[in-house]
């Protein structure tokens, strides 16, 4: 094990998380948004969007993320659609997660009971109000532990944005690799950041997850 | 309370409903005045929480009119929202909204739906928490609270928007036994100020005492209808003197 | 750029040549699920056994394939074993290993999880009318976990034929690398080959991947009982 190069490789590797940490971050927060937005569609049923959001996760749910990025990154720019390889990465991570997330909130959403909904109209509430002030909030409890998984799931697919040219930890560890042969270091390095941010992603979500269960709404 | 100039908060008029095949309601009327408590029973099925649900918009009607303080269903100035702020509805389930303290759930509607500010609204509700012993309760979740206890809450809930006319749609039917007096007197107290109330129950005892007119259904029809005491007393049709048999051990 | 360069998809010889690498990566697909299925069925009844240390060894085991990125495996098989074996493995024996380590896990926890979400009276009342344990497990207990656990498995395959892209990443000439090398060939010839390359390739994946999960939907609202 050459500690020398551990050393001088960290700053590297440091980098490279923040690559990996802006564009999950990105990421996941535009797929929540995405999601949101067709999840009240398929929960409303309005009935033309509806089609429209469903072949949108049909899609974005039965296609790998190599082939998406690589479509957007060297397909589109032939079309005359220009994108850097961070908003590539970004819009690739946001149509392959806005999808999961809206499949989550559905089914939390459908999950609130049809009283509530009734309870909600009798004190003569809006459709708005009674989605922001009734259904909505229910849904985010149930769909917590959905929506925590997505978001461990967006960060690791995060691993292949290499394949357009992103200095993250994957080009990192096969460069070093490439260049000083210390494989174990580089292997070594590239498993630990990884476990650095998935590690407390993941606690932090198995926590929340525990609230939500059995703290539900003041006990 | 027998009002002398005629004050009609609620008619319907030839009323009919069907699921499919299955006719529910099948032509009723009934005119409500302000002030009056209508009590309405009948045999599982024969239409009665329908109609109460017909009243509130929670269910479509097919054919008849419902007018509501002189306003026709589905005419161009009726709106559902505005007309349900008007008309308190309590469930037969004594769901509160899960995710909210007791005077969240009381103040949803006053300060969402009606536009009222909270320091005038939550006023309100501390008094009508009092007035049926739970203002002790107010900051709890619902899960804190035995079933009576949110069928209470449930009632301030519908109150604290300050209806014309309340639906009570079997509120104790889904109590334990023991919690069903508590939800009783805080309905009769409310009758006793002169609320005007539709009360679908199965507590004939309740509604002999709560009911200013008793309203016997059928099949979907009126079977029978008239003053409380007149109705338990002698009921002038053999099916209602049938019915109410079967609530006594002789 | 004076056609739209469809007719790179037109060529024959550039079709016959994408299908030759759609073939690989099915390949290593179809043999990863099928060890999966096989080892992962094992690996579930063997879960089921009352030692606390097998349970804990399985346990660490799945966790180790769910936490980090399955292309990071492949990176340390690839590469690791150029430093156990002094040689690079080859990519497609990295990438079928990998995949089936992970898909035995994925598919022993869920074997796991649906015997063992079938109610003990259903044992019970199968030993009370007399049958023997064997027959207990044929006509009562394995019928009940193969409905239930057929959609969350179908949609495992689906899983795992999208992990299949990648395999570029470890050097296996598959569907992408195929592409590649067409767009390269045509890149004086036809700019716009990327174009159309690249969403023919997203199309095979969704044309592959979409009935399958149709499939396993449709089992799943025909078994929900």
């Amino acid at each position: 094990m050459n500690v020398g190069f551990i050393a001088d490789a960290i700053p590297i590797y440091g980098r490279a998380i923040i690559v990996t940490l802006r564009i999950a971050v990105l990421g996941i927060l535009f797929s929540l948004v995405i999601g949101v937005i067709c999840g009240l569609v398929a929960y409303c049923k309005m009935k033309a969007v509806d089609k429209l959001t469903r072949g949108y996760i049909e899609l974005s749910r039965n296609t790998p993320l190599v082939i998406q990025l690589f479509f957007l990154y060297y397909g589109l720019p032939k079309l005359g659609v220009m994108l850097s390889n961070e908003a590539c990465a970004v819009i690739g991570l946001s149509f392959l997660g806005g999808s999961y997330m809206a499949e989550s909130l559905r089914g939390g959403l459908e999950a609130v009971s049809k009283v509530q909904v009734e309870l909600g109209l009798s004190i003569g509430l809006d459709t708005f109000q009674l989605i922001r002030f009734v259904v909505f909030p229910q849904a985010m409890a149930v769909a917590v532990p959905a929506l925590g998984a997505n978001c461990v799931f967006l960060i690791k697919e995060t691993s292949v944005l290499s394949i357009i040219a992103l200095r993250d930890l994957m080009s990192v560890t096969k460069e070093l690799i490439g260049m000083y042969y210390n494989t174990t270091e580089s292997l070594l390095l590239l498993v630990v950041c990884y476990l650095l941010i998935l590690l407390p992603v993941s606690f932090g979500l198995t926590f929340l997850e525990r609230r939500v269960r059995y703290a539900e709404f003041g006990v | 309370m027998t009002a002398q100039k005629r004050d009609v908060i609620l008619d319907i008029k030839g009323l009919r409903k069907s699921y499919g095949d299955k006719i529910v309601l099948n032509g009723v009327d009934i005119c409500v005045e302000r002030g009056e408590a209508v009590v309405i029973i009948g045999p599982s099925g024969c239409g009665k929480t329908t109609l109460l649900r017909c009243v509130n918009g929670l269910e479509t009607h097919q054919g008849g009119t419902i007018t509501i303080d002189g306003r026709e269903a589905g005419s161009k100035n009726f709106d559902w929202i505005l007309v349900r702020q008007k008309v308190g509805m309590v469930f037969q389930s004594y769901d509160l909204f899960p995710h909210m303290t007791v005077l969240e759930n009381i103040l949803l509607g006053p300060l969402r739906a009606q536009k009222r500010t909270r320091e005038e609204a939550s006023g309100q509700a501390i008094r009508l928490l009092e007035r049926v012993g739970l203002a002790d309760r107010v900051n709890d979740f619902p899960r804190q609270l035995s079933g009576g206890q949110r069928q209470r809450i449930a009632i301030v809930r519908a109150l604290c928007m300050n209806p014309d006319i309340m639906l009570f749609d079997e509120v104790t039917a889904s109590l334990d036994p023991e919690m069903v007096r508590e939800v009783l007197d805080v309905i009769l107290g409310v009758a006793r100020q002169g609320m005007t109330m539709m009360i679908v129950t199965h507590e004939m005892g309740f509604a002999r005492v709560a009911a200013d007119k008793v309203i016997f259904m059928e099949g979907g029809v009126i079977a029978e209808e008239g003053p409380a005491k007149e109705f338990f007393t002698l009921p002038k049709t053999e099916r209602a003197r049938r019915f109410l048999n079967t609530f006594y051990f002789e | 750029m004076r056609n739209s360069g469809f007719d790179v998809l037109l060529s024959l010889n550039n079709l016959r040549r994408l299908m030759l690498g759609l073939g690989g990566t099915l390949e290593i697909a179809a043999v990863s699920v099928a060890v999966s299925v096989i080892l992962g069925v094992l690996c579930g009844f063997a879960m089921m056994s009352k030692n606390r240390a097998v349970y804990a060894l399985f346990r660490v085991y799945l966790e180790a394939f769910r936490i980090v990125p399955i292309l990071v495996w492949l990176f340390l098989f690839f590469f690791g074993s150029a430093i156990v074996f002094g040689a690079n493995l080859e990519g497609w024996f990295v990438s079928v290993l990998v995949f089936s380590l992970w898909g035995t896990a994925e598919m022993g926890d869920l074997v796991r999880g649906t015997v063992l979400s079938i109610p003990a009276h259903q044992w019970q009342s199968a030993e009370a009318i007399g049958l023997t344990p064997w027959q207990v497990r044929r006509f009562v207990i394995i019928p009940q976990t193969l409905r239930r656990i057929a959609p969350s498995a179908i949609n495992l395959v689906t899983r795992m034929v999208k992990t299949t892209s990648l395999v570029v990443f470890v050097g296996v000439t598959d569907i992408l690398r195929v592409g590649k090398q067409i767009i390269e060939f045509n890149m004086m010839k036809n700019p716009m080959a990327s174009f159309w390359i690249y969403g023919f390739i997203f199309l095979i994946y969704f044309l592959i991947c979409y009935p399958i999960s149709r499939f396993s939907k449709k089992l799943e609202e025909k078994w929900s009982y």
